[in-house]
Order: structure tokens, then C-alpha cells, then sequence
């Protein structure tokens, strides 16, 4: 059968200048706009001075707490992420009830209530198992350990260390969720192959599925990795003095309100917008890729 | 270390014997009672329409599928014991799939040489140098440092053959090698496996490749409906298709009136 096409095709036209106005990305314009005017504050207003040079420390520990948080919470996710992709009954149940609770709860109660109470009694545990400990052993290697198990104190758990705790626990779940949808997403052939040449399913995991799986999970990654820089500002309920908390110490230092939340928002909107274009430039080469 | 200690079943030449297996996918039963002996060097062919239970009777003898009765001994070892470490039976077992299932993130080199240093556990230097010798042995020497994505259908399905013979593997199962094949790149990777048949391995193929059937197979086998209905010769076949009414079984006529048109 001869295909005859006698159907005139629409000419390419071109599009009219208005029509590319539209299509200008005019909220990156406005957001260029507003950081110039903040820039020019930082410059001239002494107050803006003032504010930035005080939450500059804030900045370096938000950083600081996102990177370990986010580190933390990937280990955790790959874990809890191999336990929902598992066939063993035992593993699969905990690391769904772990995403499961985790992910029904607040993040700002999930805070509190690993600092409050998670803490207290982890530590409550570790005191009684190194009493236990010094109790039942005469003389050992272990000595040493029992005693400063039996000796810790609450007061020596920081809040700086709680809150990346409950940060991590929290992320967690989210990131054991992306490593699942990252292993499923790997055909079933891989691991069929993987299999058949004698490897155990663990090496299989190891070499063949994970690596596979991380490069296609890397752009979702990097949207965590923002949303946990964004949500870090909630630890400042713990007193940790990181960007929001600063704010909220320079406002009461100075009754600069404006000045104030204007440069906290600022600086925010820098990390963030500035990662964004990095997890883009990820994605596109990415696609590239495939 | 177990494995070595069950008394072998077999100490005859069948180096695969199943005997009354049984497999259901839910309410689809793809193997009824299926018993089959394949001896030590022999070349076996299995075909029939899809869905007749051709790739789940592969399937068990490597354990991808675990077949819900019956027992399956591979090489004196029973695979379908709860107790048989079962990564030793699939090291001793190579397996080609239609998709070739090559690592995408891997290059050919990489492809053949990875099992065999995690399970093989031989140096990186040895992996390397059986795995370049088995790419000349395939035809494509130069495709070492290639990724899967940059070959054709024809050279990634001879590097995944490549990939199980590194293993030194005493059977060779083949999953419709050729069904996912240009017509012009069949020939390329059929070569390869008649080249492995001359040598004397141990060959289960499931294929639609009459091709092969005409210049290797010992057996060929038909099956329908998760049941073997038929074992021809090679001769038997031949004659079979020339002449159809000289196919003992009603089904394996119709089936093959429909192939060779």
C-alpha cells in the first residue's frame, strides 16, 4: 500500500515578539530584582549590615546541620529502603512501620519528640545497660565502656545533636522511600541476570541494581536535600542557633523586624534557588545520558 | 560446602534430570507433570507456541522460577532442595535471556568480568583476560571498553554469551536468543552458539530458530500447555516438515503448518 499524502503540512511560523514576552521567565526577573535591592540594603544600610554580619554564623550551621542530617538520613533511607524492597518478612515489617510512623507525624512534633523524649530515654537505656554491665563483669577490656555508658548524662547530649538526630530519623523515611521507587524502577532482568551468574542477591544489590538505581534517584535527591535545607529552620524550636534562630535572636537584639526577616528570607532563597539550578543542570545532563 | 556433602541421585551421563514438575502463575498452569533427561554434551531444543511453558521449564532448571512440586537435579545437585545453596548450582549453569539483560552501567569488559571476580573470585588481571579472549571468541574484540547502549542487538546478545561462558559453566541455557534479533544479526549470534554445540556443551535452547534445529539440535522437543507432547529426532523433524502428516501428534502439526508458511 502506497501512502499518498496530499495533506498540506502547516508552515513553521514564526512566533510573534508578544507571544515570547509571555514566555520570558519573568518571575526569575522579579526574584533578580528583589536580591539586587537586598544587595544594594547590605551595602549601604548600616542596619542590613548589621543583620547580615549576625546571622552569618546562622547560615554556616544550617549548612552545616543539612549536610550531616542529609548524610544520616541516606544511610538510614538505603537501610529502611533494602527492608521495603525485601522478601523477609522481618525486615520488610519494620522498615514499613518505620516509614509508615515516620511519615504520619509532623516534622515539627518528630522534632520535639526526639529531643524530649527519644533522648531521655535512649540515655535512661544506656545507663542501665552500663550498670548492668558493671554489675556482671569483674574486670575486662569493657570496663571502660560500662563506665561511661552508666556515667553519660543528659546534659551531655547537645541539642545541636538531637535535632540532626531527629532531622535524619525524619528524612529517613523519605529517602528509604526514593531508594525503594529507585530499585523497582531497575528492570527485573538485571537482577534475573545478576542471579544466574551465581551472584548472591546482596552482590546483586551491590553491583548491579544500587548503582543503577542511585543515578536514576539523584535529581529526587537533590529536591530532598533542598526541602531539608528549608525545613532545618524548624530546629530553632530546640534553640539551635541556625539562620531562623538567629533571626529570631537579632530581632529581639535590635527591634529591626524588616531588616531582619527580609535578610533571613534572603539568605534562604540564595541556598535554595542556587541548589535548584544545580539539581536542573543534573537532571538535563541526565536525560542527556539516557 | 554443603552442597558437596548430598549424595548425587544421578551418577549416570544426565546431567540435568527433571521428573514430574509442576508450576501455576496463579490460575494458568504453565507446567504439567513435565519430566525431561538431558545427558552430559547433549543439545537440546525446545519449541512450541508462547505461553506453553517453554521459558518456565528454563526458568526452573536455574531456579529463576521455583516450580511448586517435582524435583529438578542439575549436575547432581537438587536444585529444588529448600536446603541447596542455590548460587553455586547458577554459577555452574550460564544463562541467555531474549533482552540480553546486559548492565547498562557497565562496559562489555565490565559485564563479563564482574561475576566472575565476586563469585569466581578471580583476580582482576585473570577476569580480564578470559573476558578479552571470549570477546575474540565472539567476534568482537574491539567492543572491550564499549557500553551496552552503544552496541547492536547482534554483539550484546554474543557479550551476555560471552558473560556466562566466563563463568566456565557446564550447562548453557539459551532463552530465546534470537527472537529479539534483526533477521540480519540472527546469524551472527546463531554462529556463535553452533560453535558452542561443536565443542560439546551441554545445550538447553528454547527457540523458534529452526535454523539451529537444522544444524545442532540432538533432541528437539515440543511443548503446548505446560506439557511435553512430542520428542522428535533431528531427522523426524526434518521429515516433519516436509511432510506434515509425518508429525505424530495433531497439535505439533498444526503448530508447524503455521511456522512454515
Amino acid at each position: 500500500m502506497a501512502i499518498t499524502s496530499e495533506v498540506e503540512r502547516p508552515q513553521p511560523k514564526l512566533i510573534p515578539w508578544t507571544k515570547k514576552l509571555t514566555q520570558l521567565p519573568w518571575w526569575a526577573l522579579i526574584i533578580l530584582l528583589a536580591g539586587v535591592l537586598i544587595v544594594y540594603f547590605l551595602f549601604t544600610s548600616p542596619t542590613y549590615q548589621d543583620a547580615f554580619s549576625f546571622l552569618r554564623a546562622g547560615v554556616r550551621l544550617t549548612i552545616l546541620v543539612s549536610l550531616i542530617a542529609f548524610g544520616l538520613s541516606l544511610i538510614l533511607g538505603l537501610i529502611a529502603g533494602l527492608g521495603r524492597v525485601s522478601k523477609n518478612v522481618v525486615s520488610y515489617t519494620i522498615s514499613s512501620f518505620y516509614v509508615e510512623v515516620i511519615r504520619g507525624i509532623p516534622l515539627l512534633v518528630l522534632l520535639i519528640y526526639f529531643a524530649y523524649v527519644v533522648t531521655p530515654l535512649a540515655l535512661q537505656f544506656l545507663n542501665w545497660l552500663g550498670t548492668a554491665m558493671l554489675q556482671n563483669l569483674t574486670i575486662g577490656p569493657l570496663m571502660g565502656l560500662a563506665h561511661s555508658l552508666a556515667d553519660l548524662n543528659i546534659q551531655n547530649v547537645d541539642m545541636l545533636a538531637r535535632a540532626i538526630a531527629g532531622l535524619a530519623f525524619a528524612y529517613g523515611a523519605f529517602e528509604a522511600e526514593v531508594f525503594r521507587a529507585g530499585i523497582e524502577s531497575i528492570e527485573r532482568g538485571q537482577m534475573e541476570a545478576a542471579r544466574s551468574l551465581g551472584m548472591s542477591y546482596f552482590q546483586a544489590m551491590r553491583y548491579v541494581i544500587l548503582p543503577q538505581a542511585i543515578r536514576r534517584v539523584l535529581p529526587p535527591f537533590g529536591n530532598d536535600f533542598i526541602a531539608m535545607l528549608k525545613d532545618s529552620s524548624l530546629i530553632s524550636v530546640l534553640a539551635v542557633r541556625e539562620l531562623t534562630q538567629l533571626g529570631k535572636l537579632n530581632r529581639a537584639r535590635t527591634f529591626r523586624t524588616y531588616e531582619t526577616w527580609n535578610t533571613v528570607a534572603f539568605l534562604y532563597l540564595i541556598m535554595t534557588l542556587s541548589l535548584s539550578l544545580l539539581v536542573k543542570f543534573m537532571e538535563r545532563r541526565m536525560a542527556f545520558e539516557e | 560446602m554443603k552442597s558437596s556433602m548430598v549424595e548425587p541421585l544421578s551418577r549416570d551421563d544426565d546431567i540435568i534430570l527433571i521428573d514430574h514438575v509442576y508450576k501455576s502463575f496463579g490460575k494458568t498452569r504453565a507446567l504439567v507433570d513435565v519430566s525431561l533427561r538431558v545427558k552430559r554434551g547433549e543439545v537440546c531444543f525446545i519449541f512450541g507456541p508462547s505461553g506453553g511453558g517453554k521459558s518456565t521449564l528454563l526458568r526452573c532448571i536455574n531456579h529463576l522460577e521455583k516450580p511448586d512440586s517435582g524435583t529438578i537435579i542439575v549436575d547432581g545437585i537438587p536444585v529444588t532442595e529448600e536446603k541447596t545453596n542455590i548460587d553455586k548450582v547458577r554459577a555452574e549453569v550460564g544463562m541467555v535471556f531474549q533482552l540480553f539483560n546486559l548492565f547498562p552501567h557497565l562496559t562489555a569488559l565490565r559485564n563479563i568480568t564482574l561475576a566472575q571476580e565476586k563469585v569466581r573470585r578471580r583476580s582482576k588481571e585473570e577476569a580480564e583476560r578470559i573476558a578479552r579472549e571470549l570477546l575474540g571468541r565472539v567476534g568482537i574484540p574491539e567492543k572491550a571498553d564499549a557500553y551496552p547502549g552503544q552496541l547492536s542487538g547482534g554483539q550484546k546478545q554474543r557479550v551476555a554469551i560471552a558473560r556466562a561462558l566466563a563463568m566456565n559453566p557446564k550447562i548453557m541455557l539459551f532463552d530465546e536468543p534470537t527472537s529479539a534479533l534483526d533477521p540480519e544479526m540472527i546469524k551472527e549470534v546463531l554462529d556463535v552458539m553452533l560453535e558452542l554445540a561443536s565443542e560439546g556443551m551441554t545445550m538447553v535452547v528454547v527457540s523458534h530458530e529452526m535454523g539451529f534445529v537444522k544444524e545442532a539440535a540432538r533432541r528437539i522437543i515440543f511443548m503446548d500447555e505446560g506439557k511435553i507432547v512430542e520428542e522428535m529426532t533431528p531427522e523426524e523433524m526434518r521429515a516433519a516438515t516436509q511432510n506434515l502428516d509425518l508429525a505424530k501428534e495433531e497439535r505439533t502439526r498444526l503448530f508447524l503448518s503455521k511456522i512454515l508458511v
